[in-house]
């Protein structure tokens, strides 16, 4: 679990007491012919070495682009307008393009979730890894084509089978053969871009596992970006909920799943199927997330949320932290004690209605309860 | 049927599949008193397969191999009770949605009878009766992006089926229109009736689907994966508006699915189908609380919640090693015998059939016969690669 464990030397200014990465109020807008989409509007976060950070969240929420923005693989329209993204202490958002490509592939990869649209398809796997290792950490053919092999193994992927194209490969095989892709030149941080999200459960078991594995037999450091809750319950340490561009809240897995404070994480929790609770209690977040172009002031999650108060509306809550977790919502001001607040008025809209009645002696044609 | 051999001791497998898909009415003590089944089953399929030629090279031409067959439904017996979702569940390759085209009627069964209402509509096909089965029988597909003409409006897409059909007259057209927009939750209908599909979010879309099977007053709907495209905040609206409109309509679902949390939460009964065959069957709450085929109880085991693990949780998961076999060569015996954590000499060689194991469930499994339960497994010693 140390960054010692990894064969290349960091990068010259590197800062080594620094944390591996410290994102600050970033914010990216895409323009929009004459509007402006205001996809990710202040996030900050922390990565230290060896830790699994999940970043969860709606369609449109922004999770994608914060993670697109560290390494800026950013579509044309879009551009970082403030904050700071410091790798080792090294601010990459004020590097030029060029200097940039030295961090991608060596210091951070990503994993994107069609393998078979990220995979070249007319390109045998073993060269798809090779050509990393010769472009970037300039090896030669015979030593790249070994270590090659070396990664495919890693990943579980028998190294007769590097002669393969990608449509020989199952779905699995070929999200094996991204994650061997991403970890050819030995990088600091994985960016997992839902990376199990089109796989069957079974499969992406036998991949999150294996994530679980490579973190610690290399020091991994993970981001994974996934609107799976599921997922990161069971990979990752800290988890960083967004909504609308914005943090929510962002902690412990442990604490932000188990004692959920914001109303936003509480619902999405509420909403997702669970095989371990009962039956139809699944709950719904009434309205959708705001249009990104015009915001609404103050708290985002304010038109759809069952505590709404005044302030909600006017006031842009602040992130207060307590203990293990950092939570942007009036309901918990800055010097209250943060003890969740979960009950929601008895009158609010999208307060947790079972999604039918507990079925009655009678199956099954009782109505449905809303 | 040859090619699947079945050992069923006592009865031939059209003549009496009742007793394994769904035990017969005399030995069915789940609570709820269903009736018996003869005026309680809507669709009834039995013994139904379908198998793909493997199209052969020119080489296998040549040396006269015998050409494969893909057998992508393998056999399989499943009633649809009035009013019930049935889940139907199973990774990729499994045979649900191929189930499901040949409940529609979009794929041709290679063997096997199928009746709806007590009626055999096996070889319907081409005729005016297919048209009306057509009618009662409707399909909700998996992606709304796809499924609607982005140049249609939405009443163009709803209204194309009674125009294809030639139901009533355009007065009487247009209200039926109305009418399945509101149901579908899309209200006033007549906002919605001239926009395009881009101009909904996702989840409207979706209810523009529900509204386009809604619209020929079906019996029976199969759901195939209706919701994975969308977030979970809408996911939970659609699963309402389609049991809501289970009770108002007199609908029947089967529900398919590769996610079993998702069946969990919206079925009655679920079918777990592995590799062209059910390995399961039964109510919700006992297939999932406790499985009685080693497949399903792996699946339980690895299926996702949003609660992170405790370490006795991540050591009792069973994650299956490799992946489903292709449906062209099937294992002899139990198809799920190569991956199965229990597999004993029998497996290897007899494929078991349903056994009921009370309460209304059957399980295809060895282990399961004579309604006994899966011995404990030993915690995994860590990580299983493939």
């Amino acid at each position: 679990m140390t960054v010692a464990s990894r064969r290349q030397s960091l990068p010259k200014l590197a800062d080594p007491s620094a944390p591996l990465l410290v994102v600050e109020d970033l914010k990216t807008h895409f323009s929009l012919g004459a509007e402006t989409v205001h996809a990710v509007d202040g996030i900050s976060f922390t990565l230290n070495h060896g830790e699994a950070l999940g970043i969860a969240g709606e369609s449109g929420c922004g999770k994608t682009t914060t993670a697109l923005s560290l390494i800026r693989l950013l579509p044309s329209n879009a551009s970082i307008v403030d904050g700071s993204v410091r790798l080792y202490g090294i601010d990459l958002v004020t590097k030029s393009a060029n200097a940039l490509r030295r961090y991608r592939w060596r210091e951070v990869s990503i994993v994107f979730q069609g393998a078979m649209n990220a995979l070249n398809p007319v390109h045998r796997l073993r060269d798809q890894i090779v050509e990393p290792l010769t472009e970037r950490l300039g090896m030669s053919e015979k030593e790249a084509r070994k270590r090659a092999g070396e990664l495919l193994e890693l990943v579980g992927i028998p190294k007769k089978r590097g002669g393969a194209y990608p449509h020989e490969l199952s779905g699995g095989m070929r999200q094996r053969a991204m994650i061997a892709m991403a970890l050819a030149c030995d990088p600091a941080i994985v960016i997992g871009d839902e990376p199990t999200t089109a796989l069957d459960v079974m499969i992406q078991a036998q991949i999150l596992a294996l994530l679980e594995d490579l973190r610690h037999k290399l020091g991994l450091s993970l981001i994974l970006i996934t609107h799976d809750l599921s997922v990161i319950a069971e990979t990752c340490d800290r988890v960083l909920i967004m909504y609308a561009g914005r943090v929510a809240e962002e902690g412990t897995v442990d604490e932000v799943f188990r004692r959920p404070r914001h109303p936003y994480t509480q619902k999405l929790l509420a909403a997702f199927p669970n095989i371990r609770a009962d039956r139809r209690t699944l709950d719904v977040i009434p309205g959708s997330p705001p249009d990104l172009r015009h915001p609404p002031p103050g708290c985002r999650f304010a038109p759809r949320c069952p505590f709404a108060m005044e302030v909600c509306t006017e006031v842009v809550p602040p992130e207060v932290t307590f203990g293990q977790v950092r939570v942007a919502c009036h309901l918990y001001p800055p010097g209250s004690d943060g003890v969740q607040v979960t009950t929601a008025p008895p009158n609010a809209i999208g307060a947790t209605v079972p999604l039918v009645e507990p079925p009655p002696a009678e199956p099954p044609l009782e109505v449905a309860g809303g | 049927m040859s090619a699947n051999p079945m050992p069923n001791g006592d009865a031939t497998p059209s003549a009496d599949p009742a007793l394994r898909a769904d035990p017969a009415p005399g030995t069915d003590p789940a609570p709820g008193g269903d009736p018996a089944p003869s005026g309680d089953e809507i669709l009834r399929l039995e013994g139904l397969e379908v198998h793909f030629p493997v199209r052969g090279g020119l080489l296998d031409a040549i040396l006269k191999r015998p050409r494969g067959v893909v057998r992508a439904v393998d056999g399989i017996d499943l009633t649809l009770r009035r009013g019930e979702v049935l889940g139907l569940v199973g990774e990729s390759g499994s045979g649900k949605t191929t189930t499901g085209r040949v409940v529609v009627k979009l794929t041709r069964q290679t063997a096997g009878r199928m009746s709806l209402d007590g009626k055999d509509v096996s070889d319907l096909w081409g005729s005016r009766a297919l048209r009306d089965y057509r009618r009662r029988v409707q399909l909700i597909f998996q992606d709304p992006y796809e499924t609607l003409n982005p140049k249609h409006t939405i009443r163009e897409f709803v209204m194309e089926p009674l125009l294809v059909n030639g139901i009533g007259t355009p007065a009487e057209r247009e209200s039926r229109v109305v009418d399945a927009l509101e149901a579908a939750g899309l209200r006033p209908a007549r906002d919605f009736a001239g926009r395009y599909p881009h101009e909904l979010s996702g989840g409207q879309r979706q209810r523009v689907v529900i509204a386009g099977a809604l619209v020929m007053g079906p019996q029976v709907i199969v759901a195939d994966e209706p919701v994975s495209m969308l977030d979970v905040s809408i996911r939970t609206e659609l699963l309402r508006l389609m049991l809501d409109l289970r009770a108002e309509r007199d609908l029947t679902y089967l529900f398919i699915t590769h996610d079993l949390s998702l069946a969990w939460v919206i079925a009655d009964r679920i079918a777990v189908m592995y590799l062209g065959k059910i390995m399961e069957i039964g109510p919700a709450e006992q297939v999932i609380r406790a499985p009685h085929n080693p497949y399903t109880q792996a699946l339980v085991s690895v299926s996702p919640t949003p609660e992170p693990p405790t370490m006795g949780e991540r050591a009792k998961r069973t994650i299956l090693v490799g992946e489903t076999p292709d449906a062209a060569n099937v294992p002899v015996g139990c198809r799920f015998n190569p991956r199965c954590p229990y597999v004993f000499d029998r497996c290897r060689v007899e494929e078991p059939p349903l056994f009921d194991v009370g309460g209304g469930q059957s399980a295809a499994c060895w282990l399961a016969e004579g309604g006994r339960e899966l011995p404990v497994l030993p915690p995994r010693p860590g990580t299983v690669p493939a």
